[in-house]
């Protein structure tokens, strides 16, 4: 009686044993960690997982996607300084948020906690609206603006995000007053727009690449016309000097030493050069950055300035 | 529709997918803390050396499986094994505490693979249409459609209105912790760190179900389940009559299933609870609900499991994701080039239809796989000397918690408010409402903060809450649901003095 009450213990902990080793044994051997700040089904994932087969066949490893959801990325940043930093473990970090959040309170990390070593896409601010919308160009939503103030609804994802910055920098530029309605995540702001909830939606061109037919992008906010949209104008071209989005990179604990971080930057670097990778990503709307570890400091620098002067504007920051 | 694709889908390999899929993902499901997003995380790389319809037809047998494995751990231990079981545990806990765990399980079985095969029929026939509905759905109605979920928490607490009510609006309050999803406010973290990602939903759910049933095993002598003297060892006989005579309630429920898992962001867990709603509105006078019914556990098993082909209606015809493991499908999809959205069901036909037959095929897989699984998982839970089970869950419940966001945090939260459930419990609060509250409470606020931007904005706010055709529909039921027990336990007690 006492031998079998042993044996079924012994068994119940080598279940529990397995499990727990199992954990441990995938960050020790070869496969890494990469982690995303959000659920799936984002421009976050979406990028990430295009990366993972070229990971694999580059460099003969597993890039294992796990989610970490919360605080809008700030709870997976600000834990980012406590996992290991061999390399085994990576992050994806976004861009307005890591500078702005930190700015707007306590949440936890720093933007310089974060050591990213290479921004490699960026999805430019787009204004879209449905295929049937009234609105023929950009010119049309900013007059209906102009003459019912308030009454343009524009769907978004979130609050002090690309989005929210591209329309108050816009509605700035254009001297109107529309409405931004924040939804949560670019999904469910796409929703709100087909489901005509909303007249227009602040979202990428990632959008209008997966929408297609269905919608109808207005301007892009980028320096020249997207290759997948050649009959979308620039906010430039149309006398908006807007360009930007949200960028997208990968970071490493702050503690990983120079030839870790060294390695990771020139491994995406590869995969981001490769000539299939950029075709995949430009035929999803994706738009393509090549910044790696050692031009890191000065892009930061710029984007932080600039990010924290439309925040302060718009009142989200001090 | 061509049949031709039901042909490709019967191939060997993509049956073994099929297969491998259903019993890989009930296992995943059943235990608390692993769910579906994240099996399907670990094995997309697998599908990417395969064909886009087999490897849709191996993500989505793993969902199914997910789905209907999250039943054997409410059942059983009266924790939901993912969010969408918290329904089952209504009468799923009682039947096994009275010794009829395995009738329990058997019929979550048929249930499960009954509202699959719904979901997944109206998935091949009325994807286009139906995916209007997702789209006709906006914050308004979602902000109701949570209202209508509260309001079912306080019919569905026997007894203990007012105990109810204050468990989910407890709930909400939890909700409310950490970051806001629609103004980036920081709210109720007292200027710690450790709250800003606030209360998440599977912590709360282990906590809140699991610990106080741990600490209640401990406390007592008796054995965990009642167990029958004569193993009556074929009841799956028993549960297939049972299931025979509430086809309607099946059916009924599948279709709830289905339309609410059309809609992205509501799940499983909701359905479950309206579905289980409408079963206790239109149950016979001799039916206890909430003591251990078979047509409560086959109302919600039938609604989660129609999640499934429900949620893939708007993932596949419009891009949009309907719940998290959709997402993931999504993301798949695109490495594989495969483009959703309108165009697919024209351009990628025969990957849509293969993929749909073998989602079919997986789901009817799910009968003898999931009834074996069943049994065998019944007969060990129910087996295990106590001094082994508890350790043993208790270790799974941390591991599982702290495996959703690698936070150490997270099980903290979880592990203080299973102590709360538990000393509230002996009060009369129970854990669903609270857990309700939490899910229901960010829909209900991103409903109305989106709905009052729009509305204000236009002009029109009464028009935006009220005037709106199926915000006007789910009010009706609302109210319905809220005063017809009012109404009911009224006549009941005016008839004696009509007599007298």
């Amino acid at each position: 009686m006492l031998k079998r009450t042993f044996l079924k213990m012994g068994a119940a902990l080598a279940v529990t044993a397995t499990l727990a080793s199992g954990a441990s044994a995938a960050e020790l051997n070869g496969p890494v960690n990469y982690i995303i700040p959000f659920g799936p089904g984002g421009e976050s994932d979406i990028s990430a997982r295009f990366q993972q087969p070229f990971f694999k066949d580059k460099f003969g490893q597993d890039l294992v996607i796990s989610y970490q959801p919360g605080g809008g990325g700030a709870v997976a940043w600000a834990t980012l300084n406590g996992l290991s930093d061999d390399g085994q473990t990576i992050m994806g970090v976004n861009l307005p948020h890591i500078i702005i959040k930190p700015a707007q309170k306590d949440v936890g990390f720093k933007t310089e906690d974060l050591k990213v070593f290479h921004m490699f896409h960026f999805t430019p601010d787009a204004i879209i609206v449905r295929a049937d919308s009234p609105y023929m160009t950009l010119e049309d939503l900013v007059e209906d603006a102009r003459a019912n103030p308030a009454q343009v609804t524009i769907s978004g994802s979130g609050k002090a995000t690309a989005n929210h910055l591209a329309h108050i920098k816009f509605d700035k530029m254009a001297d109107i007053q529309t409405t931004y309605v924040p939804f949560k995540g670019t999904g469910a702001a796409v929703t709100a727009l087909l489901g005509n909830q909303v007249k227009a939606e602040w979202g990428y061109s990632t959008v209008a690449a997966t929408q297609g037919e269905e919608v109808r992008m207005l301007a892009v906010a980028m320096e020249e016309r997207h290759p997948l949209f050649p009959d979308v104008p620039t906010f430039k071209e149309l006398g908006y000097d807007m360009v930007g989005g949200a960028y997208r990179g990968i970071a490493l604990p702050k503690s990983a030493s120079d030839e870790v971080t060294g390695m990771w930057s020139d491994m995406i670097a590869e995969i981001n050069n490769d000539p299939a990778f950029r075709q995949q990503m430009l035929d999803n709307g994706f738009a393509m950055l090549d910044v790696e570890a050692d031009g890191m400091e000065d892009f930061m620098a710029a984007r932080s300035e600039e990010y924290l002067n439309d925040a302060r504007e718009a009142g989200l920051i001090e | 529709m061509e049949f031709g694709h039901f042909l490709s889908a019967l191939t060997p390999f993509n049956l073994v997918l099929a297969l491998f899929g259903v019993v890989a993902g009930t296992i995943v499901g059943s235990i608390p803390g692993l769910t579906a997003t994240m099996a399907l995380a670990v094995l997309v790389p697998i599908t990417f050396s395969m064909d886009p319809a087999s490897a849709l037809i191996l993500l989505g047998a793993i969902y199914t499986g997910a789905i209907y494995g999250g039943a054997y751990a409410a059942i059983l231990l009266n924790t939901p094994g993912t969010p969408s079981a918290i329904a089952t545990t209504f009468d799923g806990y009682p039947m096994a505490k009275r010794g009829d765990g395995d009738l329990a399980v058997a019929l979550a079985c048929f249930a499960s693979v009954v509202g699959g095969l719904v979901g997944a029929f109206a998935l091949l026939l009325l994807a286009p249409p139906l995916s209007k509905v997702a789209l006709a759905f906006g914050p308004i109605e979602y902000f109701w459609l949570s209202i209508f979920g509260l309001s079912l928490i306080a019919s569905l607490s026997t007894g203990n209105l007012m105990k109810g009510l204050a468990g989910g609006a407890f709930g909400m309050l939890l909700s409310t912790v950490g970051v806001a999803e629609v103004s980036a406010d920081i709210r109720l973290t007292f200027g710690s760190q450790m709250l800003v990602g606030g209360f998440g939903v599977i912590g709360a759910l282990i906590g809140l179900y699991c610990i106080p049933v741990l600490i209640d095993l401990v406390a007592t002598p008796d054995r965990h389940l009642k167990v029958e003297e004569d193993v009556r060892s074929v009841r799956i006989g028993e549960a297939f009559r049972i299931a025979a005579r509430s086809k309607f309630n099946l059916i009924r429920s599948s279709v709830i299933g289905t339309l609410i898992g059309i809609l992205p962001g509501a799940g499983g867990s909701v359905a479950g609870l309206v579905a289980y709603s409408e079963a206790k509105r239109s149950a016979r006078p001799d039916q206890k609900f909430g003591q251990g019914e078979p047509d409560g556990i086959l109302a919600t098993e039938s609604a989660n499991n129609a999640t499934v082909g429900g949620g893939f209606i708007p993932t596949l015809v419009l891009g949009i994701p309907g719940t998290p493991p959709d997402a993931i499908v999504l993301g798949a999809l695109l490495v594989q080039g495969v483009r959703t959205g309108p165009t697919m069901f024209s351009q990628s036909g025969s990957i849509v239809y293969t993929f749909i037959y073998g989602l079919l095929i997986a789901t009817v897989l799910m009968l003898p796989a999931g009834l074996l699984i069943g049994r065998y998982a019944y007969k060990s839970i129910v087996n295990i000397p106590k001094a082994v089970l508890v350790p043993t869950v208790g270790f799974m419940t941390i591991i599982g918690t702290f495996s959703i966001r690698n936070s150490v945090t997270d099980v903290i939260l979880m592990l203080g408010l299973g102590v709360f459930g538990w000393v509230v419990g002996r009060f009369g609060f129970a854990a669903s409402p609270i857990v309700l509250g939490l899910i229901l409470g960010p829909i209900a606020e991103q409903g109305f903060v989106q709905g009052w931007t729009i509305g204000s904005a236009t002009g029109n706010l009464f028009g935006m809450f009220f005037g709106r055709p199926i915000s006007q529909g789910i009010i009706a039921f609302t109210l319905l649901s809220l005063f017809l027990p009012l109404y009911a336990a009224w006549r009941l007690r005016k008839k004696p003095q009509e007599q007298g």
